[in-house]
């Protein structure tokens, strides 16, 4: 049994919705007239598109190609004709330009080449080949995972993280992605090994999930991986929070995992990873976990990449009482969403609805000085008198303070009795710090 | 008795050795100051408003004196006072003219829709941060007062969720141009009183959908005056002209069919007209 370091701060809400959408076997989603792609997902640099309204497309077929290397190519997701572009509601609810595909029902694929024995193959030709395919962090920054595999030679990589913690109340499309196919993620984490060339390959999945772990572990059986039960704990699954707990190293302020050695990499994204390389199959599609009170059949969908939000919603029986707030991700990272016009995006791990009920406006007081926030903290900030600071546009005291360390958890503003918006304040002094940044 | 004099000959001894060393430091470590920079000080309004690109009055009076710069840069001082320091320093006042701001809006909670409520920071950059902010018109002030509360003058008020202008009280800084997230306020000459009271750059029937306010680009304003009013788009500007600013009689010419051609005085009215804000047309 590995022996696990502490998690330091974090919190377990009493209630965690995840009940709901559990026991949901994965479902294929049936084909829909029309997709709507987002032509920028995520970090990185905007694609190229290639295609033109008129034009007829294949599945798998290339839409746009990365526009740079941090960027990542957008595939079709099924067959039919380009008819134009719009805009619709990115990820945090601002415009994207977006490709409108009206599909013709026959989801013809292009011809998919996958490499027939990957334990033999060039790490770099493995690389290409999820480079290729468009594979992005699919827990929720959806940053390029080829860019992660890429770290520069003098920093040398020990540890390959797995995150299957899944610590986002609601959410349980990681864990029945874990339950279902364990090979997939198993065989995805090999691969992403072999490119580094690491011996140490970990997936860390929260106890709250023995049906994946069991899983995951017969999958594992004789393989260089271990799977790693985790406590329960909110953020358990931030990268930064998973290196401490699995590696017992801590990534130096400012800095990225691979200043700790370490890579960590998303169970979806490995499952990606598996079908990119394996099969030849680009990312077009993703499990989503659909829930909430005011869903009526709450449950876990394979979605294609560009399923409108609201026909997702539909796909789930519809709403059963007055939706109060929409959320794309999970409620304590995920962005609340102004109307139903977004669509499903390759880090989209969740659409929650919840009822009018449920939600409430908060009228904020002054700081108590409880300290609340201090001890549930993961990163050993003082977010009190961050968000302090930042009120009083002292940014440059919140800089002394390491708020750039703050990884949004949102750990803070839960537990703050006066419903102070410490967040909100943070990502404001964040965004001034870095505009003041000179450019690079 | 005695107590009480050698107590006082005492420190009047040390108030006389330290007077003499305060003295002598005084002279070793004397800072040479110039003169002229302490006279231009003087001369300066003292507002520290950062306005003239200078990190407060001291540092543009160190600069005029330098001859980085022109005592026109000045946006609070009157015509007087830059010519007191033209002459004072013997140099030209410089070509600078006054300025004022504007906040290219219309939109207020009358007349842009929200689409969300918004339960956070009350503060337009926050809000700006949240999903493009909670206005209908992703162009469209999101009255929190940030510009307000950044300027030094007072000049800017929030009324009805719309950030309006007082020309009287603006000198023209531009702490508000660079605070505004969404970056509606323009400085423009301090005469102009005829603007397009709209930023957004959507189609007008995109605009119509969230806004009552909003130029539609109808073109109505440039056939009239095509030397004042520009269309690019779908958005009419006014171009901005400091020797010849638009007649604001031409604002009733030109009968904008949705309001967003006021003049300066209409678009501090309207929010204070009635509760319901300006009559829909």
């Amino acid at each position: 049994m590995k022996k696990l370091f502490s998690l330091k701060g974090g919190i377990h809400p009493a209630y965690d919705g995840k009940a709901l959408a559990r026991e949901e076997a994965i479902q294929n989603a049936p084909l829909l007239a029309k997709y709507l792609v987002a032509l920028q997902q995520g970090i990185g640099a905007p694609p190229e598109v290639l295609v033109a309204v008129g034009d007829k497309v294949k599945k798998g077929q290339l839409l746009a190609k990365a526009g740079g290397f941090v960027s990542s190519p957008i595939h079709a997701p099924s067959s039919g004709t380009v008819e134009s572009f719009t805009e619709t509601p990115g990820a945090t609810g601002a415009p994207v330009r977006t490709l409108v595909l009206a599909a013709d029902g026959l989801d013809e694929a292009v011809e998919f080449r996958g490499i027939a024995d990957w334990t033999t193959a060039e790490p770099k030709e493995l690389l290409r080949k999820i480079a290729d395919a468009g594979i992005v962090g699919m827990g929720g920054a959806a940053f390029p995972t080829h860019v992660k595999l890429s770290p520069p030679p003098d920093k040398k990589i020990d540890y390959l993280l797995l995150n299957g913690a899944e610590c986002e109340p609601y959410l349980t499309a990681d864990a029945r992605l874990m339950e279902e196919s364990p090979e997939r993620v198993v065989t995805g984490c090999r691969i992403m090994g072999r490119i580094l060339g690491v011996e140490k390959l970990y997936i860390g999945v929260e106890n709250n999930k023995p049906e994946a772990i069991a899983a995951l572990r017969k999958a594992a059986e004789g393989t260089p991986v271990e799977v790693v039960g985790l406590a329960t704990r909110y953020p358990q699954g931030g990268e930064k929070q998973l290196i401490r707990v699995l590696t017992g190293r801590v990534v130096p302020s400012g800095g990225l995992p691979m200043d700790a050695g370490c890579v960590v990499q998303n169970v979806g994204s490995a499952a990606a990873v598996a079908d990119a390389v394996t099969q030849g199959i680009p990312l077009i599609e993703r499990v989503v976990t659909v829930t909430g009170e005011a869903i009526r059949h709450p449950g876990n969908w394979r979605l294609r990449i560009g399923t409108p939000v609201l026909e997702a919603v539909r796909l789930a029986g519809g709403v059963v009482e007055e939706p109060g707030k929409l959320i794309l991700g999970g409620p304590m990272m995920g962005f609340a969403q102004k109307s139903f016009g977004g669509t499903v995006q390759k880090n989209t791990s969740g659409i929650l609805l919840l009822p009018e009920r449920m939600v409430r406006q908060y009228e904020s007081h002054e700081c108590l000085r409880c300290g609340k926030c201090l001890s549930v903290c993961p990163m050993r900030l003082f977010p009190s008198q961050l968000a302090t600071f930042s009120e009083s546009e002292k940014y440059e005291d919140c800089a002394a303070g390491h708020v750039m360390d703050c990884i949004e958890c949102g750990a803070c503003a839960y537990t703050c009795p006066a419903h102070r918006p410490l967040v909100q304040y943070i990502r404001r002094a964040k965004a001034e710090i870095r505009r003041k940044q000179p450019k690079k | 008795m005695t107590t009480f004099l050698a107590a006082v000959a005492v420190t009047a001894l040390i108030a006389l050795v330290l007077g003499v060393v305060i003295g002598v430091a005084a002279r070793i470590f004397r800072v040479k100051s110039d003169a002229r920079v302490e006279l231009v000080i003087e001369l300066l309004p003292g507002a520290n408003c950062g306005g003239c690109g200078f990190a407060g009055c001291a540092d543009f009076a160190k600069a005029l004196v330098e001859g980085k710069t022109t005592p026109s840069r000045c946006a609070v001082s009157s015509q007087g006072t830059v010519a007191a320091i033209a002459s004072a320093l013997g140099v030209s006042a410089g070509d600078g003219f006054r300025q004022t701001a504007v906040v290219l809006c219309g939109g207020d909670r009358n007349q842009i829709h929200n689409n969300a409520l918004y339960n956070g920071v009350a503060d337009c950059v926050s809000a700006a941060l949240i999903g493009g902010g909670f206005k209908g018109c992703e162009y469209g002030c999101l009255g929190m007062g940030s510009c307000a509360r950044a300027c030094p003058f007072g000049a800017i008020e929030i009324v009805n969720n719309l950030a309006i202008v007082h020309a009287e009280l603006c000198v023209g800084c531009g702490k508000c141009v660079a605070t505004c997230p969404r970056k509606l306020i323009r400085l423009v000459p301090a005469g102009s009183k005829v603007h397009v009271y709209c930023s957004s750059p959507r189609k007008g029937a995109e605009k119509r959908k969230v806004c009552d306010a909003g130029c539609i680009g109808c073109r109505k304003c440039q056939k009239l005056a095509p030397e004042v009013f520009e269309v690019a788009g779908t958005l009419a500007h006014v171009k901005y002209d400091h020797d010849h600013p638009a007649d604001p009689a031409l604002v009733e010419q030109v009968g904008c069919p949705t309001d967003a051609l006021l003049t300066a005085e209409q678009h501090l009215k309207i929010e204070h007209e009635t509760p319901e804000g300006r009559q829909k047309k």
